[in-house]
């Protein structure tokens, strides 16, 4: 019983990693934009909201929590968004070819991001790793009462800090404001169809900064919580981030494109990839074939749903492709 | 009542590049009246309309309304003046319903209200006669539910002045006459129409005035009363040209191909082809008519080795020299090389036979490139063709070397049927060879079908406009669903009968 609720616990830690990053996909992906830039993306999340807090908490004798909180989700989004901004003057307004585009950022955000944490690790000297244990601390806050009281579900639902609850709730909203509002409609329309979008009035090009921008900033989020509740406030260039970045992308598929699906998506892939770690008499080798799960996972949906042919659960059509208004 | 609305557009000139479409164009529009457009291919038709739409921004000139000078930046600024167009490929998209594509970008509401669109959508059908089921979505839809949808769509948003880009070349001859019933509805209702259309026996029931362009120039415009199809040719192309299609009395019958009880199945394995059989001579135009997708392009593609066919079919055929061949289980290239040219124009007209980041003469060499002894290709043979393609049939390009892409519509069509004739076939079969082109160069094709139809070649021509088919074809065979519906004489028939049989299966299917 106790194995079973860490393998929960730790299946949600890690799908809420996952799915920032695949729910600022989906919002891009909607506009017909294709990031293939997110693990770039959760890399500068990351590093950005780890250079806040750490020269905030070098400089302050008495570091403020919230204070903390704040810096880090700042410089997260913000830098994420910048990434964001670059695939988009790219490939919206240059019209480059968005899988290379994507691709690059992943490779540049990866190099930026690894040689900025090499360098702090250097500036906080000693150990040569750097640590922000003050913000590690408030993001692993868990709600007061609640994760004690309850038994084992306590464990299962609140055992964790506030990022898990701001993914969930972020998916949500994203799912309501994509079915529900005009401006929702609106966004579908340009990535299924842009020609049709801008023959009915919409402005596409500003839709698909907006959606890329705010897109890749929700991703970064991602980064940041692997950085400052799953790695506990450290940096460790081993590419952690960028292979967590590759399964967001494929739990947006996995999800049809639908934010909602993405939250017990994210959770089933976290609880898949540790699923090796719970088993007892793996051998090394074996081990690496149940790694293999959340991928094969996916790879089964997209067979099924290629297969039920449900006009429901298609990417947008105009995924991946530039819009020129007079191109003939 | 309202005001009523005119517009007026001066000295507009639009240029692509080194094309330009639209030459110190002028026109003017007025409410209460339907203004047919008209023109060849590339005479900038759609050019015009999308620039008063929004959609491209003019060179020079100047649009007015009501007598002031207003600036169209975008679609939105010309819904904002009350014009609204409804694009030859539909602007809609597929996966939302109905409802949810009439309020696509008018931001009404925070959140979309479905209700209220269903109610106002309702009031919009009932005023004029359409029928519009605003729950379903538009990959469900046919279609003419389709272009109803996107006229509804219009009106929705207030527009009073309509534009129609050929909005009969997808509908049937009985879904014609409902659109032209609502487009006189709207006219009564004291709305201004421009519709552009190539079948002048549709612009002389439906329209008031006809504006001519020719390359790019306004020519003029005249009351509908005033003339008559000839004089609209004319004026058109620019010389008189003639509006008969010579039907010679076929010659030398010979058995080309005979196909027997042909089925075939699509992917799903639903029945596309459901046991057809009948014989195409050489010396004849047969023509298949049917709606849309109802077997038309497997029958075609089936006997270019193109299907997976069904046993127990056969296709037998005899090229101009030599035995008898049976052509099930043959390659295509085989079948290509026996004489079999299809000529295969898709709705996108580059889906398939034309690479479009190709240049012509590239395009031509796509049927040559194996052709030759040495490892390098010849190139040389294919820009002759090239060039004597573009200059048979009036292609209208900058140059041999500009990606075909690039060409309009009609003249990219021109490229492709071109050079499937040019191969000498003994079976020729096209499809919707004359889909969009306008009537000189229908006409031209129309010459040209005839032509291999003397030297003994037999034609299979694939085609949706019913009159066509029935003054052009020796005998018409009928598709319905996949099966013969029936085959009837091109000379005797009447289009109320080939009408009927396309939507009914006829006596022939139980043969």
């Amino acid at each position: 019983m106790k194995q079973i609720i860490s393998l929960i616990q730790a299946g949600i830690v890690f799908g809420t990693v996952i799915l920032f990053g695949a729910t600022g996909e989906t919002l891009t992906e909607k506009s017909g934009n294709l990031n293939l830039g997110v693990p770039g993306i959760m890399y500068l999340g990351g590093i950005a909201g780890l250079i806040g807090v750490f020269f905030y908490e070098m400089n302050t004798p008495v570091p403020n929590k919230l204070v903390c909180i704040a810096i880090a989700l700042l410089c997260a989004f913000i830098v994420s968004m910048l990434g964001g901004l670059l695939f988009s003057l790219l490939t919206i307004t240059l019209r480059a070819n968005q899988n290379v585009t994507g691709l690059t950022l992943t490779i540049f955000a990866g190099g930026f991001a690894n040689f900025f944490g090499g360098s702090l690790n250097k500036l906080a000297g000693g150990v040569g790793q750097i640590s922000v244990a003050v913000t590690s601390a408030a993001f692993r806050t868990t709600i007061p009462g609640l994760s004690n009281a309850l038994g084992s579900i306590g464990q299962i639902l609140f055992s964790y800090g506030f990022m898990v609850y701001l993914a969930i709730a972020i998916a949500v909203a994203l799912a309501w404001y994509i079915n529900n509002t005009s401006v929702g409609l609106n966004l579908r329309a340009v990535g299924e169809n842009p020609a049709t979008a801008d023959a009915a009035g919409i402005h596409v090009t500003k839709y698909k900064y907006l959606a890329t921008c705010i897109g890749a900033g929700i991703s970064g989020l991602g980064g940041l919580y692997y950085v400052m509740d799953y790695m506990k406030g450290t940096w460790d260039s081993d590419g952690g981030i960028e292979r967590l970045g590759w399964l967001a992308v494929a739990l947006v598929i996995f999800s049809s494109w639908k934010p909602k699906r993405g939250i017990w998506g994210s959770y089933l892939f976290g609880v898949l990839s540790w699923l090796y770690f719970y088993l007892p008499g793996l051998t090394r080798r074996s081990m690496e074939l149940f790694k293999m799960l959340p991928y094969l996972v996916t790879v089964i949906v997209l067979i099924v749903v290629s297969l039920r042919h449900s006009r429901d659960n298609q990417p947008p059509t105009s995924l991946g492709l530039p819009y020129f208004r007079e191109e003939r | 009542m309202e005001t009523q609305k005119s517009i007026k557009l001066v000295c507009i000139t639009k240029t692509f590049g080194e094309v330009t479409a639209n030459d110190a164009v002028c026109l003017e529009i007025h409410a209460g009246e339907i203004l047919s457009l008209l023109g060849e291919n590339g005479s900038g038709k759609t050019t015009l309309m999308n620039v008063l739409s929004g959609i491209y921004a003019p060179d020079g000139g100047n649009i007015f309304v009501n007598g002031n000078k207003v600036t169209i930046r975008s679609p939105k600024d010309a819904f904002a003046l009350g014009i609204g167009m409804i694009h030859q490929h539909f602007k809609l998209v597929d996966v939302l319903t109905a409802a949810e594509n009439i309020v696509l970008g008018l931001n009404e509401n925070k959140l979309v209200d479905l209700k209220n669109v269903r109610i106002r959508v309702k009031e919009i059908c009932d005023r004029y006669g359409f029928v519009v089921d605003p729950d379903r979505k538009v990959f469900d839809m046919s279609v003419s539910e389709k272009q109803t949808l996107e006229i509804v769509k219009v009106i929705y948003r207030g527009a009073d002045i309509l534009i129609l880009d050929e909005p009969t070349a997808v509908l049937t001859p009985q879904e014609t006459d409902k659109l032209f019933a609502v487009m006189r509805n709207m006219k009564a209702d004291g709305k201004a129409i421009v519709i552009i259309t190539h079948k002048l026996h549709e612009v002389m029931e439906i329209s008031d005035r006809v504006a001519v362009l020719r390359r790019g120039k306004y020519i003029g415009d005249i009351p509908t009363g005033d003339t008559n199809p000839q004089e609209l040719t004319d004026m058109m192309v620019g010389r008189a040209v003639s509006l008969n299609i010579d039907r010679t009395e076929p010659q030398n019958l010979t058995e080309r191909v005979t196909v027997r009880n042909l089925t075939v199945r699509d992917i799903d394995g639903v029945k596309r082809l459901d046991n057809i059989s009948f014989t195409a001579y050489g010396g004849e135009i047969l023509g298949i008519a049917g709606i849309t997708g109802s077997g038309q392009k497997e029958l075609l593609e089936a006997i270019a080795g193109l299907q997976n066919i069904e046993p127990g079919a056969s296709i037998t055929y005899l090229p101009r020299e030599g035995k008898q061949v049976e052509l099930v289980g043959k390659t295509p290239q085989d079948i290509k090389n026996l004489g079999v040219a299809l000529a295969f124009v898709p709705e996108d007209r580059l889906g398939m036979g034309l690479v479009g980041n190709m240049d012509v003469s590239d395009n031509m060499m796509l049927k040559s490139y194996r052709s030759g002894k040495s490892v390098f290709t010849d190139r040389k043979t294919p820009r002759e063709l090239a060039q004597q393609v573009v200059e048979s049939l009036e292609v209208m390009t900058p140059s041999l070397s500009t990606p075909v892409r690039r060409l309009s519509g009609g003249n990219v069509q021109k490229v492709l049927v071109g050079r499937e004739i040019a191969g000498n076939p003994a079976l020729l079969m096209t499809a919707y060879a004359v889909r969009g082109l306008d009537i000189n160069t229908s006409y031209t094709i129309y010459r040209l079908l005839n032509e291999q139809k003397m030297r003994g070649t037999a034609v299979v021509y694939v085609g949706e406009d019913l009159d066509a088919l029935l003054e052009l074809c020796d005998r018409i065979l009928v598709l319905c669903a996949g099966k013969v519906s029936g085959i009837v004489e091109g000379r005797t028939a009447k289009k109320e009968e080939v009408g009927l049989l396309m939507t009914h299966l006829g006596e022939g299917a139980k043969a």
